[in-house]
């Protein structure tokens, strides 16, 4: 045993599974901890808020100020709120009155806002022009003078009897916070979902119950399997037929089918998250069956399973102390693969509809459903889909490391 | 050739055996649920209606319709004629079409995309692992992690990376659909047209997830018999390397084909999956739709006619892999 694990400690492709899928485990495990916020609660008022820091306006203007002269401040406030529009439509009306096109660069700000100054005059129709746009541009010049101006700006309150507003304060534009310092706010690392929910925080619960229903998938499966194949492999005969019927059956017939058939029978109000397990598991257990069948096969007639035989041992002895042993390194391996395929199934199922029912936990395949039915994927909202579809990647990968890594371990032959 | 008609009987036989059992699964597992599937269809017809003598009267008139209230085994000799006539009854969310109807529309799309899509994936996965089985050293040290994370890469997964690059940022491709939606379908060359680019997405996304497993299949499987006494036999006799690896090639490419025929069930499921997320009209959107409208009719056909068709690709394997295959041939002429 102890030979056997310093083998496997010396894989390098188990190692690194094994290591992802620890470091997965790890932050399921200790997030909810530091976070106990409910996964499913909605925060953001609002769809898919971009990742980042949520820092509260309200308390930001009460805390105390720091003033930074800092050279570019004034130069990046201009240009993060110089639309692109804003920038398209200068362009247009620079080109209408005669500049050559090849001058003008929008993503050049302080180039861009010279040439408006010496162009722009309000007076002008260009060609074409309706009274709209003129307005338009007229209304373009005003905010961007304003843009441009270098004066506070003023908080004022509103007197409750006279409703008069007071001036209680002005926020220069050199004034900062510290971040630290402000009561209120929220890190949002990936931020939220359609509904307004942490993304984060939802992805991580989601990740710990599709764990669940892998593992209690896989653990079904291959108790299945391994109980069918021994008896089906060990006794033989008319035993062995009906099993290898009935499994030959369904490796052919496609389990997604019967996962869908079954789960819509079900119904929306029973499908727990554990349920759900349980029929993933039930349609996954016929390649641990067929393999386990054919490895007793080999077995049956070995020496000391003779041996044991004529000692007089009973069947059930045999199989657990004869032939158990010889095939465990073949049955944890299949584990590992039931629980990554269990947990594919599960998001599957899920995109299609027929997902476990939720009232407080999510999965990743419910949470890529919501991606996909609020279209995330199209409007480019990132942070929605994509942790999603890396993390049972992540999943499936590190799971896939630790089965090959075993398999080169038990078998000589494969090691490279 | 008497061997090999023996096979072709064998096999012929084993797909009507399960072609027996996939109906009466997708006839009986439903009823095994717990609850009255007609009560659940009433009681969200009847929402809101508030007379119990209405309600049981649509009750009855629904149970005398889908022949509820008849013992287990006349159901389903009934099941078993209608379906052999293509009736599978009305759909409850397209109601007036027929169930029949909805997957006419749907199921070219379906085989058309999916076979297609299967094979190729199948074809290069499986040179591209032979030759890293071959050639080893830095092409088998890219292509090996390249395709196990691939074959990772859950089918959605996969179908979902590559419209966002290749449909929502560099706009080479149309995101949803089959074809244009300003389109009737017609024998016109721009409908075609909109067709063939419509296609693209879905098929290489399916394509790439096919190669990750066939090439990780492929080079164990290569590896394996390059080591065999009769590639070290061929070697001592000076046969040249081409024709050594045709050996292998063909040797090692049984399995795969044995291997293609036992997971295409899976690769359908998983292929469904990635029409959704490309609305492609096939009949993964089918079952969306007839889950989110609660259409038991329209699901228990669209199920039953995949079925038919993994079993139906599954019995056309066997077939090829019995002419390939010299042993079976030889086995069964006995």
């Amino acid at each position: 045993m102890k030979h056997l694990l310093q083998q496997i400690s010396r894989s390098g492709k188990f190692v690194a599974g094994f290591s992802i899928f620890a470091t997965i485990l790890l932050i399921v495990l200790i997030y909810p901890l530091v976070v106990p916020d409910p996964p499913l609660e909605i925060i953001g008022q609002g769809t898919f808020f971009e990742p980042g820091i949520y820092v509260n306006v309200y308390d930001s203007i009460s805390a105390p100020h720091y003033t930074l002269n800092l050279d570019e401040a004034a130069e990046q406030r201009i240009a993060s709120r110089f639309k692109a529009e804003d920038r398209e439509a200068m362009r247009g009306w620079l080109v209408g009155s005669g500049m050559p096109e090849s001058e003008i660069d929008i993503a050049n700000t302080a180039q861009l806002l010279d040439q408006w100054f010496a162009n722009f005059d309000p007076t002008t129709r260009l060609p074409g022009m309706t009274n709209a746009d003129r307005n338009y541009y007229i209304r373009l010049n005003n905010s961007i003078q304003g843009l441009l101006s270098t004066e506070a700006a003023v908080i004022a309150q509103m007197n409750a009897e006279t409703a008069v507003l007071e001036e209680t304060g002005t926020v220069p534009q050199t004034a900062y916070v510290n971040v630290n310092q402000v009561a209120n706010v929220r890190v949002l690392p990936l931020g939220t979902d359609n509904f307004g929910r942490d993304v984060l925080t939802q992805l991580v619960r989601a990740t710990g119950v599709s764990l669940q229903i892998g593992f209690v998938a896989g653990i079904i499966a291959t108790v299945i399997g391994l109980a069918l194949g021994l008896v089906s492999g060990y006794v033989g005969g008319l035993v062995d037929d009906v099993i290898m019927f009935i499994t030959n059956l369904f490796i052919v017939i496609p389990s997604f089918v019967l996962l869908i058939l079954i789960s819509f029978s079900i119904g929306q109000e029973q499908r727990g998250a554990i349920t759900i397990a349980v029929v993933i598991g039930f349609t996954s257990w016929v390649w641990t069956a067929r393999a386990v069948r054919s490895q007793v096969i080999s077995l049956r007639n070995r020496d000391h399973v003779n041996l044991s035989k004529l000692s007089g041992h009973s069947i059930a002895h045999i199989i657990i102390r004869d032939i158990l042993p010889y095939i465990a390194s073949y049955v944890i391996m299949a584990l590992i693969l039931q629980i990554s395929s269990g947990i594919l199934a599960e998001a599957g199922l899920s995109i299609l509809g027929l997902g476990p029912k939720t009232t407080d936990v999510p999965t990743l395949g419910l949470m890529m459903n919501w991606a996909m039915i609020y279209q995330a994927h199209i409007l480019g909202k990132w942070w929605a889909y994509f942790p999603i579809i890396v993390t049972i990647a992540l999943i499936a990968f590190s799971m896939n490391l630790m089965n090959t890594g075993l398999d080169q371990v038990f078998n000589p032959a494969l090691r490279d | 050739m008497k061997g090999y008609r023996k096979y072709f009987l064998n096999k012929l036989l084993w797909f009507l055996v399960t072609l027996v059992a996939a109906f009466i699964l997708n006839f009986i597992l439903p009823r095994l649920m717990p609850g009255d599937p007609v009560a659940a269809i009433v009681s969200r017809l009847a929402q809101g209606m508030s007379n119990t003598a209405g309600i049981q009267a649509i009750y009855e008139q629904y149970a005398e319709q889908f022949g509820t209230n008849r013992p287990m085994y006349e159901q389903f000799l009934l099941y078993m004629r209608n379906v052999f006539q293509g009736d599978f009854g009305f759909s409850f969310s397209q109601y007036p079409r027929t169930v029949a109807d909805v997957i006419r529309s749907s199921i070219l799309w379906t085989i058309g995309l999916q076979f297609p899509a299967i094979i190729v994936g199948w074809l290069i996965g499986n040179s591209l692992g032979a030759l890293a089985a071959y050639r080893r050293g830095s092409f088998d040290k890219v292509i090996m992690p390249i395709s196990i994370f691939m074959s990772n890469l859950p089918a959605f997964g996969m179908a979902v990376v590559l419209l966002v690059i290749f449909g929502v940022s560099l706009r080479w491709f149309p995101t949803s659909g089959g074809y244009g939606f300003d389109l009737i379908p017609n024998f016109s060359l721009k409908f075609f047209w909109s067709v063939f680019v419509h296609y693209q997405l879905p098929f290489w996304s399916i394509v790439l997830i096919t190669i990750g497993g066939q090439a990780i299949g492929m080079r164990s499987m290569a590896i394996y018999e390059l080591n065999a006494d009769y590639v070290k036999y061929s070697r001592f006799m000076g046969i040249k390397d081409r024709k050594i690896v045709r050996y292998v090639f063909r040797n090692a490419m049984l399995p795969q084909i044995t291997g293609l025929a036992l997971s295409v069930g899976t690769m359908v499921g998983g292929a469904l999956v990635a029409e959704i997320i490309f609305s492609y009209p096939g009949l993964g959107s089918t079952i969306l739709t007839a889950v989110l409208g609660q259409d038991y009719p329209l699901i228990s056909a669209t199920t039953l006619i995949i079925t038919i068709m993994v079993l139906a690709a599954n019995f056309a394997i066997e077939m090829v892999y019995g002419i390939l295959d010299p042993r079976i041939k030889a086995a069964q002429a006995d």
